[in-house]
């Protein structure tokens, strides 16, 4: 029988397999930040053990790094500490960093890719639930904790079940306007949080294959939201074109033996999925989410949900909390929510073509007086090709905040964060109950609605704005 | 790390589902370097309220928690298994579990005993009508247990067998897969050169 990406991906890289046991791993590339390895550097202090391949390790400053002010030193204490501790052990251990101020430093997920570090049937492991990211080249990409960071820095593997695997086939192509963020909120909704736990998802179908790299990215990264272990899009001529040439890429007769092998990687014709999923692109419009988890979405052009209306007991008691906590009545068109600030970023929608499309609308127009617009670009690589391309002229013309590179105010780590019962429009991929900061309530779009949101106020889609005078 | 066999404490009932990492335990809590010390940020929005069930004193000196399903979804952060065993809590049991949250759980030595809703549910009610009461979760038996008499409450639970094992042994992961170090070498002689390096 034939076996599916994920499984030749996995079959490559078993050290070690033993009937009882989990497989033993070989991990190709191991990212790191400043929030989840200090501990796992200091586990290995204290046995005396050392980085075993520092040469597959690659280390960055992101989530807890201000975007003002980067090149003075951090003014909370309590970050410095932490990033102190990275630029330590990054040295002691001889690990490769890129730190604030550095040229290639940035979210540790748009970084990999930027550098061709990520590249097809590799196993990628970083101390994030979002580097699931990296799976939309054809590796198998998944978040771990610090005791796991620990092993793969000691062993340079880790054990791991056999995931089962999934097929999400979408079908057609993508209305004009939507994107691969509305894809996937669209998905997520559809099989829930917890849809996909316990499986290694394959995205596949037309609709898929017609999206550019950043548009897969924006995809896999948010496999981990409804619960996946990992997400991958077989690689295709689309990823050979985007890795080629980058710093860390394959050349010459390495790059053709890398070629060869990737393209060996699809899934055979006969190979069997445990589940699959078909959904169709055609029908899909702009999506956003009304609750405080990414599954609680609709339609832009839907109304706030009544709890009363959902069979399952736990989603409609969810719903109500979700309601209570975002301040919405339940009946509410989505369009008339209005919301105070616009995030646009994240290793969600903080790469280069996101923020050409946000200028794109934004260009001519302006931001609503009663919203504050961010726009925080996911690498100083980003940053430089943004303002070499004039972006970030036109967000400041339209009233925007132009920053420096991070995770900023996907995760409120940072200063970048929301005061209580403040409402957003967010790029980024999460809208727990206090994810941008204590209190904030989060609505997930996608940059096309972001930027229009900024726009009008309200949440908001391309559609519904002004034509700009000739 | 610690072994764990049988554990047997006051069990709090978080009657709330899908309780993700940011709840646990909010970003801005994550900036130590150390791994104690997270307890204050243990779910740290509901702590001001008076009514939220920890800050009732019957539940004060809590270990074994009783969650909704869908408990530790969301991030990868650690921090969540250590804000747990840091307050005190030794076990958490749950219906389902977030695929990352359960698998730290595991390697920090947090019990995380998956069991079916209606267990959950019958445990939540027992807490409540019995604040301070117990709960014992053995994992040499796989069981969870609670009360007595004719509402006592006794299931088994999931927990992956391989977990289990270095749970009641107490062994370090790391030392185990350097036992097969002779393994990893012979994958590495075999890696293709093309493979990408961040160190030349
Ligand atoms: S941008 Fe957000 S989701 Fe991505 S790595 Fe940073 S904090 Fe995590």
């Amino acid at each position: 029988m034939g076996r599916t990406l994920s499984e030749k991906v996995w079959d490559e890289h078993v050290v070690r397999s033993a009937e009882g046991e989990p497989d033993l791993l070989f991990i190709d590339l191991h990212l790191i930040h400043e929030v989840t390895s200090p501990q796992a550097f200091d586990g290995l202090r204290l046995s005396g053990r050392s980085v075993r391949r520092p040469d597959l390790t690659l280390a960055t400053e992101d989530h807890n790094v201000p975007t003002l002010d980067w090149d003075k030193p951090i003014a909370d204490p309590v970050s410095k500490t932490q990033v102190d501790t990275l630029r330590r052990n990054a040295e002691e251990f001889g690990v490769r960093l890129h730190p604030l101020g550095d040229i290639e430093q940035g979210i540790v997920h748009i970084i990999g890719p930027q550098l061709g570090l990520t590249q097809p049937g590799m196993t990628i492991v970083c101390g994030d639930s979002h580097t699931s990211t990296h799976g939309a080249f054809g590796a198998i990409a998944f978040g771990i904790g610090t005791s796991e960071v620990e092993h793969v820095l000691a062993t340079q593997t880790l054990s791991q079940a056999r995931p089962k695997t999934m097929a999400v086939t979408i079908n057609g192509s993508l209305p004009e306007g939507v994107t691969a963020k509305d894809m996937v909120l669209a998905l997520i909704t559809h099989t829930g949080t917890g849809g996909g736990q316990g499986y290694i998802v394959e995205y596949r179908g037309q609709a898929i294959e017609e999206l550019s790299m950043e548009g897969r990215m924006t995809v896999c990264n948010m496999s981990i939201e409804w619960g996946a272990k990992a997400g991958l899009i077989a690689p295709d001529q689309t990823t050979f074109d985007y890795i080629e040439g980058r710093a860390e890429a394959p050349t010459g007769a390495d790059w053709d033996a890398a070629v060869e092998h990737w393209k060996s990687l699809a899934t055979d014709d006969d190979a069997v999925f445990d589940r699959e999923i078909v959904l169709d692109a055609s029908t899909m419009t702009p999506f956003v989410t009304w609750g405080t988890n990414p599954g609680q979405g609709i339609p832009l052009g839907g109304a706030v949900p009544d709890p009363a209306q959902f069979e399952d007991p736990d989603d409609r008691i969810g719903a109500e909390k979700a309601l209570e906590y975002m301040a919405l009545e339940a009946g509410t068109p989505m369009r008339e929510v209005k919301v105070d600030t616009v995030f646009v970023g994240s290793c969600t929608n903080g790469r280069i073509e996101d923020l050409r499309l946000a200028a794109e609308i934004l260009k001519g127009r302006s931001v609503d007086q009663d919203t504050r617009l961010l726009v925080v670009p996911g690498s100083v690589r980003v940053r430089m090709q943004a303002e070499d391309e004039g972006l970030d002229v036109v967000f400041k013309e339209a009233g925007g905040e132009w920053r420096g590179a991070g995770c900023s105010m996907c995760l409120g780590m940072n200063p970048d964060q929301l005061t209580p019962g403040e409402r957003s429009a967010s790029t980024s991929n999460r809208n727990f109950e206090g994810r941008q900061g204590k209190g904030g309530r989060t609505h997930l779009v996608s940059v096309p609605v972001a930027a229009a949101t900024a726009v009008r106020g309200t949440l908001s889609s391309p559609a519904d704005l002004e034509p700009l005078e000739a | 790390m610690e072994k764990f066999t049988t554990h047997t404490g006051v069990g709090v009932p978080l009657r709330r589902s899908n309780v993700d990492t940011d709840q646990i335990i909010p970003a801005v809590y994550l900036k130590r370097v150390t791994r104690t010390g997270f307890e204050d940020g243990l779910f740290a929005a509901w702590r001001n309220d008076p009514g939220f069930v920890l800050n009732r004193s019957e539940y004060a000196a809590g270990s074994v928690l009783v969650a909704g399903p869908d408990f530790g979804t969301g991030s990868s952060r650690e921090h969540a298994v250590w804000a747990l065993q840091n307050y005190g809590f030794r076990a958490v049991i749950s219906a389902r579990f977030g695929d990352i949250f359960r698998g730290n759980s595991g390697k920090a030595g947090l019990v995380a005993a998956q069991v079916d809703q209606k267990v959950v549910q019958r445990l939540w009610d027992h807490l409540e009508s019995n604040p301070g009461s117990t709960v014992t979760v053995d994992l040499e038996a796989r069981i969870v247990k609670a009360g007595e008499g004719i509402g006592a409450i006794e299931d088994s639970f999931d927990i992956d067998d391989y977990t289990r094992w270095r749970l009641l042994e107490g062994l370090d992961d790391i030392g185990i897969t350097l036992s097969h170090e002779d393994d990893i070498v012979a994958y590495e002689s075999l890696r293709p050169s093309w493979k990408p390096a961040t160190i030349h």
